[in-house]
């Protein structure tokens, strides 16, 4: 699947298209097909997001994951400060990283 | 230390009240991100991997206590709670967002402070020797120097707009503790036969995807030359310099290309040239920005003594401290990296604690170094246990200064959008792993610079031991080099063969110093010994 990530103008924060507008979380993202390029023109036109770009990921039984170990960092945050990704409580959120 | 003049100031905060209409406009949608982007870069506001990234300039590496305790500051109130001190003397904060920034730097600009130039093809933060004015091996102290660069460099006109980015050291000593030569120009202070200080000159340094020593350009420049003859360097670099293909727009390559002599030429037809423009400052501002720089008020008749009783404090006292100028006074580093720590991190807590010390005990001085590590200069030895339990009470008394354990590393792909693998959990393993006090004295000083792309930030060509993470199809593998140095023997380093997992690298190391010490010599260090030997005892051992 294609998916689509960029991030918020005034927090800079990592988000992720969700067929409808922007969410946090990976799992939320839509499957984008050959639209990723006009949907970006379009959302960053608006000012909704910015450095937006398509990308290759799957989706799993947990949920979707980003092909390439630098979206799922993305994804999740820095594995090492687990406190400070989206998942501080779950041992197991680096390992999905990796 | 440098204050600012009225001059610097009124710089700094209209700079501070541009930036904020700025961000004002941009999330007005007045400006696009394409607009933007130059402008944020310029008050060194860059995107990474997962938020807004602010780089702050700490000149020559040089801060006074309140400088340091608002970082720490900053780090509570806009980040979370931390921040982290670069291989360029500079501190960057992780999670900024982008409303908040024009408050930062007025906050900054309040202490002198500013991200003016850490970003952008323009001539950054010139670095510095971390002992500056309290070495007893420097022949003058650099940082008047570097700051009379620093004022020439500050939104040159001719300069904001380089073919590549541009990194200055200057030091003064025969000790290069800033990797001098591996800079896009290095600056030696010297003595000529007469006794007289001026400066020699490298030009063609760097690191990155093409690594290059700096070449001796000019023996000696008289200070009233100084920057005349900068700026011929830098012209000479503008107008040649490669603006088609920015993997080859540095300097080095031009030098390179050219050939040093042609260089060398061509800047010398320019300060000719220059030098019947009459652009040099009067010796009289160097004068003035040197009496910012007097030493302090040192205690005479002190003791040399110091209590070593405590075998914690020994250690410490044997790996973390360096020689001063001054009798009964000692310069203290102290180690951003804890074991299995994340190196140049520090939370706020701690540099707020380094700050009060900084203020307290060593004459409201502090430094960074290029290794990512904070130094107080000027510490009375009979403080220095005092010293010493405070920091180790915060996590800050590691004993580890040039051994093993004190890598450098880049934030790699756990921050960095630039990444193609993460450094930092390789440098905590190789940490973990040769943790042992005993370990690390037995191995002695080994350099070890972890990269987690090719533009080097991590300075692995320069390491003893460097590590440089690539993406081998989707996947992080790392390449060891050997045989670099940044110091007065600068030398660069050598992949030794392919390349290994993150656990793979990190045996690899430790039997790569099991073959040191079974072929050390005397008081060889691994360098040494490497440099001896060569490298094929490192790889049968490595790869069998």
């Amino acid at each position: 699947m294609k998916i689509l990530t960029g991030n918020d103008l005034k927090s800079g924060a990592v988000v992720w298209w969700t067929g409808f507008g922007w969410s946090l979380d990976v799992n939320d993202s839509a499957d984008v097909g050959d639209h990723g390029p006009a949907i970006i023109a379009r959302e960053e036109g608006a000012q909704n997001v910015f450095a937006a770009y398509v990308v290759d990921g799957e989706k799993t039984e947990e949920g979707v994951r980003p092909a390439h170990i630098k979206e799922r960092i993305r994804a999740l945050g820095p594995t090492v400060r687990p406190d400070l990704t989206l998942k501080p409580t779950d041992p197991d959120a680096i390992n999905w990283v990796i | 230390m440098y204050k600012y003049d009225e001059y610097d100031q009124q710089m700094v905060d209209t700079r501070v009240a541009e930036f904020r209409d700025q961000v004002r406009r941009r999330v007005a949608g007045d400006l696009t991100e394409d607009q933007f982007k130059p402008l944020r870069l310029q008050n060194g506001l860059y995107l990474q991997l997962h938020a807004y990234m602010l780089r702050v300039a700490v000149p020559y590496g040089t801060l006074n206590g309140t400088q340091m305790h608002l970082l720490g500051d900053i780090a509570d109130k806009y980040d979370r709670g931390y921040g982290h001190f670069t291989t360029r003397q500079n501190i960057q904060y992780n999670w900024i967002k982008l409303e908040e920034t024009p408050d930062i730097l007025a906050e900054l600009a309040k202490v002198e402070m500013h991200a003016i130039q850490t970003s952008g093809n323009c001539i950054r933060n010139i670095s510095s020797d971390q002992f500056a004015g309290a070495a007893a091996d420097e022949i003058v102290d650099p940082r008047p120097y570097a700051e009379l660069l620093r004022q020439w460099s500050s939104f040159h006109p001719e300069f904001l707009v380089l073919p590549r980015k541009f990194k200055i050291a200057v030091i003064a000593s025969e000790k290069d503790r800033a990797a001098m030569r591996l800079h896009d120009i290095g600056i030696k202070m010297v003595k000529n036969d007469a006794g007289e200080i001026g400066a020699q000159f490298y030009a063609g340094g760097g690191m990155g995807r093409t690594p290059m020593i700096a070449p001796l350009i000019r023996e000696f420049v008289p200070l009233d030359q100084l920057i005349t003859y900068s700026e011929a360097c830098l012209r000479v670099y503008n107008r040649y310099g490669r603006r088609d293909n920015k993997y080859k727009a540095r300097i080095k390559i031009l030098v390179h290309e050219l050939g040093r002599d042609e260089y060398v030429r061509q800047v010398e037809e320019e300060f000719a040239h220059l030098q019947t423009l009459a652009i040099e400052p009067p010796l009289a501002e160097l004068e003035r920005i040197k009496a910012h720089f007097v030493d302090p008020a040192f205690e005479t008749g002190l003791s040399d003594d110091l209590d070593l009783t405590d075998p914690d404090f020994r250690l410490w006292v044997e790996r973390n401290t360096t020689a001063h100028k001054q009798p009964g006074y000692i310069i203290a580093t102290v180690s951003l990296k804890p074991v299995g720590g994340i190196p140049g991190d520090a939370s706020a807590d701690q540099i707020r604690l380094m700050a009060k010390l900084g203020t307290q005990y060593s004459f409201d001085e502090l430094r960074v170094t290029h290794a990512q590590n904070i130094v107080f200069p000027h510490v009375k030895k009979a403080d220095l246990y005092t010293v010493w339990k405070a920091l180790d009470e915060a996590g800050l008394g590691t004993a580890n200064l040039d051994t093993v354990g004190d890598i450098i590393a880049c934030p790699g792909l756990d921050y960095c959008s630039l990444a193609n693998a993460r450094s930092i959990p390789v440098a905590q393993k190789i940490s973990e792993r040769f943790g042992s006090a005993q370990k690390q004295a037995e191995i002695g000083e080994l350099k070890l610079k972890i990269s987690g792309c090719i533009n080097a930030c991590g300075h692995h060509h320069a390491g003893h031991i460097g590590i440089l993470g690539v993406d081998k199809k989707g996947l992080e593998n790392y390449q060891l080099l050997f045989g670099g140095s940044e110091g007065a023997d600068t030398s660069l380093a050598k992949i030794i063969g392919p390349g290994f997992t993150e656990d793979g690298v990190v045996d690899a190391i430790e039997k790569a110093t099991e073959v040191y010490l079974a072929n050390k010599q005397g008081e060889e260090r691994f360098l040494d010994t490497y440099r001896r030997i060569g490298m094929d005892p490192f790889k049968e051992a490595i790869y069998g």
